[in-house]
């Protein structure tokens, strides 16, 4: 079962879990949360709405095919956010722990660059688009084969 | 034939809008000629797409590269690399 969804609401981890969990053995997940960066106030996501579902729900699929997957989670929020508050969410179940932790990995790493986001940091007065990083690159080529 | 064009991120805020269609001359081929072509049309697109290295493109919600032909596109997306998660 594959979850994606692209949400302005805070992310309800625990709503989360018991959706995908399901008669699984084994549930890794990861959550990404907004650092207060040299003094960020307010992290703004914009996004691509139906690319960005779809990229999503590809990178999901891969996953669930590629580990055999029970079920895959990616919950995302856009819009205006604050240091401490979760921003990403992604959870892999399976039989077994191997299976969901790598999955996990790669459902993080490919979404970095497969999905069409943008973030934007506020500071003060002073607004400015956050630059794409190299090493979620490298991170997300780890896993072509 | 008419192409709608969507922008994201700064290639949205230099270019003043986040959406607007155009139909673009026959010598238009690909996406990188489509971006030399809007180019000329305002200072604003010169300004987004000034810098190519750090421009991505997508095809009907696909992304690809810039050299890639348009084809019967009916929507291409201009944006930054991404930086989500």
């Amino acid at each position: 079962m594959i979850r994606v969804v692209v949400q302005k609401s805070p992310i309800d981890i625990m709503a989360e879990m018991a959706r995908v969990e399901g008669e699984a053995g084994a549930v890794a997940t990861f959550t990404g949360l907004v650092r207060a960066d040299d003094g960020v106030e307010t992290l703004e996501l914009e996004h691509y709405p139906g690319a960005t579902e779809a990229a999503l729900t590809k990178v999901a699929e891969g996953a669930c095919v590629r580990w055999g997957l029970s079920a895959a989670t990616i919950v995302h929020r856009v819009g205006p956010m604050h240091p401490g508050e979760r921003i990403v969410f992604v959870a892999a179940a399976s039989a077994h722990r191997g299976a969901s932790l790598e999955a996990c990995a790669y459902l993080i790493d490919r979404l970095k660059t497969d999905a069409p986001f943008w973030k934007r940091e506020t500071r003060g007065a002073e607004a400015s688009w956050v630059e794409a990083r190299d090493a979620d690159e490298a991170a997300a080529a780890r896993w072509e084969r | 034939m008419t192409i709608t064009l969507l922008y994201f991120a700064w290639v949205r805020e230099r270019n003043g809008a986040g959406e607007e269609t155009v139909t673009p001359p026959q010598e238009v081929k690909t996406i990188a000629d489509l971006v030399d072509w809007l180019s000329t049309s305002s200072a604003g697109h010169a300004a987004a797409f000034e810098d190519r290295g750090r421009l991505r493109a997508a095809i009907d919600q696909d992304f690809v590269p810039l050299d890639t032909p348009i084809g019967q596109a009916r929507e291409i997306a201009l944006f930054p690399p991404v930086t989500g998660g």
